[in-house]
C-alpha cells in the first residue's frame, strides 16, 4: 500500500523585504495527522513562512504542493478552501463585535446567523471549547479569545491547522486542555502545523520538529528525542549560557510599598484593580506573573505614574506617598520604568536615539536647563547607553524604529539603569526579543539587583519569572496573590494561581461587565 | 391661540427640510466613519455637490437630473480624498481639510455664472385629504421627496450595518483594519466604497440646499453645515437613529432662530444667526464628556492609516 | 493597486522633505496651465498675469509683505498647534476677535488716544484671539470636545458677531448706515515701514515670530514635548509630559498669533473696522502650515507664495477678467499635490504588479 501524499510540500521559498531575507530557500513536507513544529527565534523567519502559507505574503520565488498537487496560495480565503485554518499569535478579533460575528467573518459561507451559532454551540462542546456565540469579545478573557480562534478554523473542517505561539499568553493549565484538544483533531487526520520557541512544550506535544534560523531551514528531527538544550542549540546555534541565578542577597528596606490599591477606569475595556497590596525590597526581585489582560496594564500605569491613583499613600516610594505624582516626580524620588510596549511608549518611533534617551533621561540626567535642550548631553548619553549595552546601530541620529526589537529594549533598558534607579519595574522585558539580547537583559536587571535597587518585573513568561525573580505572585481577573518565594514554588502552583484559584472575594462584575 | 396653533404646522414642516441636508450628509459620513476613514471635507463635498446639482438642473431643466449630478460631484470630490488617504496614504485630518478648502474655490468658480439665477421649485407631495390635514399635513404629507429620501436612508442605513454580511465587514474593517485584512478582506477597496458613499451622500445634500430649500446659488451656500453634520455622527455615537434625532433637533434651532424675531423678542438677528453654531458645541461638549461611551462605539481603526504591508 | 505598489523606505528620506513642495508647487501650475487652456484664456498670459506681473514693481513686493503677514502670523501659531496633534481650525475666528477687540479699543478711545494706545491695542488684540482659542482648549481638556469642530464653529459665531458689531456699536456715526466704522486715528494705526508701500510694523512681528517659533521647536524642551506628544502620545504620557498643559499652550499661543494678525489688519492696511476684514486668511494659513512643512521658515516662504496667489488672483482678474474663485482653487490644488506627493518620503513607488516572482508561483503551478 503506497502512502498518502503529503498534506502540503514547500520547496526552495524564498521572500525578501527591504533589508533582510526572510526566508531563503525552505523545504518542509507536513503529513496527514502530524503535529509538526516550527521552531525558531524571533526573526528566524517562522512568521513570514506561515504567512505564505495562509496567503497573506507571497513568496518571491519557490514552489508549493497541496496534497501532491501544485497550487498558488492567492490570498487567506483561497487557503480557507484548500482547508488551511490559522489561529494568529496576535487574534485577528474585533472588540465590539459578538463572538458568532466574530466566527462570521472568518468563513466564506458562514449562512444564517442562528444557524452559525448553533454550529459554533455544537463544535466547542465537542472539542471542550466553551463558548457563548453572543457575548462581545471585548468581555472575553485573552484564553476564551483563542477559543474563539479556534472555533473558526474547526468551523470549516480544516486539513492543516496553522497555531502561531498559541500558548504564550495561556496558562500552564489551559495549555494542556489545548494540547489535549491538538492531540483530538490531528488524531481525526488533520495536521498541525506548531509554531513556539517554547521547548518543553514542543517536546511533549509535536511528532516532528522543523528548526529555522536567519530564514534557512538549519535541521529537522523528532522533538521527543532530543533534549530542550540539544534543540536551543540548533536554534541559536551556539552553545546556550543560562544566566545563573545567584543565591539572594540580604533584602532590605523597602523601596515599593503598594498597599490597597484599587482603581477605576472610564475605559471600558480596562481590567480594574481590586485591593493590590504587595512590597518590593531594595536587593530582590519580585514577579508579578499572569495572563495578559488581568490588570498587568493597569497596574502598570498606577506605578509609572501615568495614571494618578485616589489615595496618595496606596503607592509609596522609598517611604514617601507617590499616588498623587506624576511619572516625572516619581522618577525624581528614584523610580524607573521599563514599559511593556517598547516601540510607541517606551520609545517614540520616529526620534533618533538621542532624543529617545532625552525622553526619560531628563528628569534625573541633566540634559535639560533652565527650559533648554541640551543637546550634546542627551547626545552623549545616549552614546554612553549605545556602549554600556552593546546596542547595535549606525549611531546615536539613528531613529529608534530602525533598531531589531533586542536592540531596541537593551536602549530602553540601558537608558532606565544608567538613571541609577533606586527602583525599577520593568513589564515583560524580553518578549519578542531574540535569546542573547534576553540572556544580556535578564543579567543587567540581575546586576541592578544586587547593587542594592529593587526591581519589579511583570511577565507572562513563566520561564523568564522563574529566573529572574526571588519572590513571585501571581495577577488574576485585578487582584494580586500572596507572593512565594521562587524556590518554594513551582510551575504548576503558579499556573493555578494564573487560572484565578488564590481566596479573594467573588466578583460581581468580571462576569458580566456592561456592554 | 388657533393662530399660534396655525404657525406650528409651516414650522414642523420647515424643520424637516432644514434637517434634510444634515441627514444626508450625517448619514454619509456615518458610513465613512464607521469603516474606519474620517472625512472632514464633507463641507466641501457639499459646496461642489450644491453648484452642480444647479448648474445641470439649470441646463437640462430637470431638477432629477440635477439631483444626480450633485451626487456624483460628491462622489467625485470623494474618489480624490480616497485617492490621497487610501491610496498614497495622506494624513486624513489635512487631507479633508484640503478637501474642504479646494472645494469651496471650486465651487464659487464653477457658480460664478450661476449666482442669481431663478430655478423652478421642486413639486411636493399632494395627497388629498391627508395634506391638507391641520397643523401635521403639510409637515407629513406635503414635503418633496428629497426629503421622504433622506427620511428612508435612515433605516436603510441601519439595516445595511447591522443586517447584512457587507455591513458587517464594513464594522469589522472600521473596527480592527489589520485584523480585517488578515482574513482576506479588501480594507483599502471597502473604504473606498463607504468614502464614495459618503461623498455621494453630501453631494445629496448640497443639491438639496441648492435646487430645493434655497432654492438658488450662492457662495458658500452651506454656510458650515458639512462641520455640523460631522459633529452629528458624533453626537449620534455612530448609530444611524440617532442621527435622526440630531438632525431634527439642529433643524429645530435653524426654524426657532428664524422664528424668534416673528414672535417679538427683540435680538439683533445676526447674534440669532450664531445659534445653531453655538449649539454644536453645547452637543458635542455633552456627548464627548462621556469617554467611556465615545470609546466604546467610535470605530476603533477611525482616522488611522493603513498599508497592507505595514 | 496592482499598477502602483508602495514600498516603505527604511528611514524617511530628508531629499524628498525638501523636494516634494516644489513638486507640489510644479504640479500646481500645470495644472493651472490646463485650467486656464480649458477655460479658454491664454495660459502662458494667465500664469503671468497671476505669478510674475505682481513681483515686478516694489509696490506688488510691497503687497506680497502685507499679505504674507496675516498668514504667516497664523500659520507659525497653527503648526505648532499641528505638532502637536492640537488641530486648531479655528484661525480665522481667532483673527476676527484679535481685530474686533483690538480695533474696539482705536474706536473706544477715538479722539483721546495717545502713545499708549497702539501698544494697548496690540496686547488686547493678543488677548482676544488667545480668549478665543482657550474655548476649544477648555472644552477640549476638560470635557474631550474635538477641538476641529469648537473651533471651527467659533469661527462661524465670531463672524456673526463682527456683522453685528459693524450693524451696532462698531458703526461710524456719521456714515449713513453703510456697516464700516470710522476711520482710526494716527496713533491707532501701525507705523509704515518702507516708503512707497503698504509695508507696516506687523510685518516685523511675523519676522519676530517666525524666529521665536524656530527657537521654541527647535531648542526649548517645551518643544520636545510638544514633537513627541504629536508623534507619540502615549510615550508622552510614559515621560510625564503634561498633554493638557501642551493643548492650552499651543491654542492659546496660535489664538494669540491670529488675533495679532487681526489687530494688524485693521490696525495697517484696512484702518478701520468692515464686516470683511479676512479673505479666509485663517483658512489659507492651514495652507501655509502644510505647505511650509510645520517648519517656521518654510512657513516663511510658503507664506509668500500663498501672498502671490492672493495678489495674482486679482491682479489677473483686473488685467484678464479671470474669476477672482481661481485663487481658492490653486490653493486647495497646493495642497492636495503636496499631501499627494508626501507619500514619497516614507514610500518609494514602484510599478507593475506585486510580487511578479509570487504570481509566478501561480504560473508555474498552472
Amino acid at each position: 500500500m503506497s502512502s498518502p501524499p503529503h498534506r502540503l510540500e514547500l520547496r526552495g521559498i524564498t521572500k525578501r523585504f527591504p533589508g533582510c531575507l526572510a526566508n531563503d530557500q525552505v523545504d518542509l513536507v507536513l503529513r496527514p495527522g502530524e503535529i509538526h513544529a516550527l521552531l525558531g527565534e524571533n526573526g528566524a523567519g517562522k512568521s513570514t513562512l506561515v504567512k505564505i502559507i495562509y496567503g497573506v505574503l507571497h513568496a518571491d520565488a519557490g514552489q508549493i504542493r497541496w496534497n501532491g498537487h501544485d497550487t498558488h496560495i492567492p490570498d487567506p480565503a483561497g487557503a480557507r478552501r484548500l482547508g488551511i485554518g490559522m489561529v494568529f499569535q496576535h487574534f485577528s478579533l474585533f472588540d465590539t463585535l459578538t463572538v458568532a460575528e466574530n466566527i462570521s467573518l472568518g468563513l466564506d459561507q458562514p449562512g444564517p446567523m442562528d444557524a452559525l451559532s448553533a454550529r459554533i454551540a455544537e463544535v466547542s462542546e465537542r472539542y471542550g471549547l466553551s463558548l457563548d456565540p453572543r457575548r462581545h469579545v471585548h468581555n472575553l478573557s485573552v484564553g476564551e479569545r483563542q477559543r474563539v480562534e479556534i472555533v473558526r478554523c474547526l468551523l470549516q473542517d480544516p486539513k492543516l491547522l496553522i497555531m502561531d505561539e498559541p500558548t504564550s499568553v495561556l496558562t500552564p493549565q489551559e495549555a494542556t486542555r489545548l494540547f489535549e484538544t491538538l492531540r483530538r483533531l490531528a488524531a481525526e487526520g488533520c495536521t498541525i502545523l506548531y509554531i513556539s520557541h517554547k521547548l518543553e512544550e514542543i517536546r511533549a506535544l509535536c511528532d516532528t520538529a522543523t528548526v529555522l534560523r536567519g530564514g534557512r531551514v538549519v535541521g529537522s528531527c523528532d522533538p521527543r528525542k532530543e533534549t530542550a538544550r540539544s534543540l536551543a542549540e540548533m536554534m541559536i546555534g551556539t552553545e546556550l549560557s543560562t544566566p545563573e541565578r545567584l543565591p539572594q542577597g540580604e533584602a532590605g528596606a523597602a523601596k515599593l510599598q503598594v498597599r490597597h490599591l484599587s482603581t477605576t477606569s472610564d475605559n471600558p475595556f480596562a481590567t480594574n484593580l481590586k485591593d493590590v497590596s504587595f512590597e518590593v525590597r531594595a536587593g530582590e526581585i519580585l514577579g508579578i506573573a499572569g495572563v495578559a489582560g488581568n490588570g498587568q496594564a493597569e497596574l502598570m500605569a498606577a506605578l509609572s505614574g501615568e495614571a494618578l491613583v485616589p489615595d496618595p499613600a496606596s503607592v509609596a516610594i522609598e517611604g514617601r506617598p507617590a499616588g498623587h505624582l506624576g511619572p516625572r516626580e516619581r522618577r525624581l524620588l528614584g523610580l524607573a520604568f521599563v514599559p511593556e510596549e517598547r516601540l510607541g511608549r517606551g520609545a517614540v518611533p520616529e526620534l533618533s536615539l538621542s532624543e529617545n534617551a532625552l525622553l526619560s533621561g531628563y528628569a534625573r540626567e541633566p540634559l535639560v536647563r533652565s527650559g533648554l535642550v541640551h543637546f550634546g548631553r542627551a547626545r552623549s548619553y545616549a552614546e554612553r547607553i549605545i556602549g554600556a549595552f552593546n546596542v547595535v546601530t549606525h549611531g546615536h541620529r539613528a531613529e529608534a524604529r530602525s533598531l531589531s526589537g533586542g536592540n531596541l529594549q537593551k536602549f530602553i533598558i540601558g537608558r532606565e539603569i544608567l538613571q541609577k534607579p533606586r527602583l525599577l519595574v520593568v513589564g515583560q522585558p524580553t518578549w519578542g526579543v531574540d535569546a542573547g539580547a534576553a540572556a544580556a537583559i535578564h543579567r543587567a536587571l540581575i546586576d541592578l539587583a544586587r547593587s542594592g535597587a529593587a526591581v519589579l518585573v511583570i511577565s507572562q513568561d513563566l520561564d523568564e519569572l522563574f529566573v529572574l525573580s526571588d519572590r513571585i505572585a501571581v495577577l488574576f481577573h485585578g487582584h494580586l496573590s500572596e507572593s512565594r518565594p521562587t524556590h518554594h514554588t513551582s510551575v504548576e502552583e503558579i499556573g493555578l494561581l494564573m487560572g484565578g484559584l488564590f481566596n479573594h472575594p467573588p466578583d460581581e462584575d468580571e462576569v458580566d461587565r456592561a456592554v | 391661540m388657533s393662530a399660534e396653533l396655525a404657525l406650528l404646522g409651516p414650522i414642523l414642516a420647515a424643520m424637516l427640510a432644514a434637517a434634510t441636508p444634515l441627514l444626508f450628509a450625517a448619514l454619509g459620513e456615518l458610513v465613512v466613519e464607521k469603516s474606519g476613514v474620517l472625512n472632514l471635507g464633507v463641507e466641501g463635498m457639499m459646496l461642489v455637490g450644491a453648484v452642480c446639482g444647479f448648474a445641470v438642473a439649470v441646463q437640462t431643466g430637470s431638477s432629477t437630473a440635477g439631483f444626480v449630478a450633485g451626487a456624483a460631484a460628491g462622489a467625485g470630490m470623494a474618489a480624490l480624498f480616497g485617492v490621497l488617504t487610501l491610496l498614497l496614504l495622506a494624513n486624513q485630518v489635512a487631507t479633508g481639510l484640503a478637501l474642504t478648502l479646494f472645494g469651496v474655490g471650486l465651487s464659487a468658480l464653477i457658480g460664478q455664472g450661476f449666482v442669481g439665477i431663478p430655478i423652478a421649485d421642486v413639486p411636493e407631495l399632494y395627497i388629498p385629504g391627508l395634506t391638507d390635514l391641520p397643523v401635521i399635513g403639510k409637515a407629513l404629507f406635503g414635503q418633496d421627496a428629497l426629503v421622504y429620501l433622506a427620511l428612508a436612508a435612515v433605516p436603510a442605513v441601519h439595516w445595511f450595518l447591522y443586517a447584512t454580511r457587507k455591513g458587517l465587514i464594513l464594522r469589522a474593517v472600521g473596527e480592527n483594519h489589520a485584523a480585517a485584512h488578515a482574513l482576506g478582506y479588501k480594507v483599502i477597496r471597502i473604504r473606498f466604497l463607504a468614502v464614495l458613499f459618503g461623498g455621494a451622500m453630501s453631494g445629496m445634500a448640497g443639491a438639496y440646499l441648492s435646487l430645493d430649500y434655497t432654492p438658488m446659488w450662492a457662495e458658500g451656500i452651506s454656510a458650515g453645515r458639512g462641520w455640523i453634520a460631522l459633529a452629528l455622527v458624533v453626537f449620534a455615537t455612530w448609530k444611524p437613529g440617532r442621527v435622526l434625532l440630531g438632525a431634527w433637533l439642529f433643524g429645530g434651532v435653524t426654524i426657532a432662530q428664524l422664528h424668534v424675531q416673528g414672535l417679538g423678542i427683540d435680538i439683533p438677528s445676526q447674534l440669532l444667526s450664531m445659534l445653531p453654531y453655538l449649539a454644536t458645541v453645547i452637543v458635542l461638549v455633552v456627548i464627548s464628556r462621556d469617554v467611556a461611551r465615545i470609546r466604546l462605539n467610535a470605530p476603533a481603526s477611525l482616522g488611522k492609516v493603513f498599508h497592507p504591508d505595514a | 493597486m496592482t499598477l502602483l505598489r508602495l514600498e516603505p523606505r527604511g528611514e524617511a528620506s530628508r531629499a524628498m522633505v525638501y523636494a516634494t513642495p516644489l513638486l507640489a508647487v510644479a504640479l500646481t501650475l500645470a495644472s493651472g496651465f490646463l485650467l486656464f487652456w480649458a477655460m479658454g484664456f491664454d495660459p502662458v498670459k494667465a500664469l503671468h498675469a497671476f505669478f510674475i506681473a505682481p513681483l515686478l514693481s516694489l509696490r506688488g513686493l510691497g503687497e506680497l509683505a502685507v499679505k504674507a503677514t496675516p498668514l504667516v502670523l497664523c500659520a507659525i501659531g497653527l503648526a505648532i498647534g499641528f505638532r502637536a496633534n492640537v488641530w486648531n481650525i479655528g484661525a480665522e475666528g481667532q483673527l476676527t476677535l484679535g481685530a474686533i477687540t483690538g480695533g474696539g479699543l482705536a474706536l473706544a478711545f477715538y479722539g483721546e488716544g495717545g502713545w499708549w494706545l497702539l501698544p494697548l491695542m496690540i496686547v488686547a488684540g493678543m488677548a482676544g484671539g488667545a480668549l478665543w482659542a482657550a474655548i476649544p482648549a477648555f472644552l477640549r481638556v476638560r470635557f474631550n470636545a474635538s477641538e476641529i469642530l469648537t473651533s471651527l464653529m467659533l469661527n462661524y459665531v465670531a463672524l456673526h458677531l463682527l456683522n453685528y458689531l459693524m450693524h451696532g456699536p462698531y458703526r461710524d456715526p456719521d456714515g449713513f448706515a453703510f456697516p464700516e466704522s470710522r476711520l482710526f486715528e494716527a496713533d491707532a494705526v501701525l507705523p509704515l515701514l518702507v516708503a512707497g508701500t503698504r509695508v507696516h510694523l506687523g510685518s516685523l512681528f511675523a519676522l519676530l515670530a517666525v524666529a521665536a517659533g524656530w527657537f521654541l521647536m527647535a531648542r526649548t524642551f517645551i518643544g520636545f514635548q510638544i514633537k513627541v506628544i504629536g508623534l507619540t502620545p502615549t510615550a508622552a504620557g510614559y515621560a510625564g509630559f503634561n498633554q493638557k498643559k501642551i493643548i492650552w499652550l499651543t491654542l492659546l499661543l496660535s489664538g494669540a498669533l491670529a488675533g495679532l494678525a487681526g489687530l494688524g489688519e485693521v490696525a495697517g492696511p484696512i484702518g478701520q473696522m468692515n464686516p470683511t476684514i479676512s479673505p479666509g486668511y485663517g483658512y489659507t494659513a492651514i495652507i501655509v502650515a502644510f505647505l511650509g512643512r510645520l517648519h517656521p521658515v518654510g512657513i516663511l516662504l510658503a507664506g509668500f507664495l500663498m501672498a502671490l496667489s492672493f495678489i495674482g488672483g486679482e491682479a489677473a482678474q483686473i488685467a484678464l477678467g479671470l474669476p477672482k474663485a481661481i485663487t481658492g482653487v490653486f490653493q486647495g490644488m497646493l495642497l492636495f499635490f503636496l499631501l499627494a506627493t508626501d507619500v514619497l518620503i516614507r514610500y518609494r513607488v514602484r510599478f507593475g504588479a506585486k510580487g511578479a516572482a509570487g504570481s509566478g508561483v501561480g504560473r508555474a503551478a498552472a
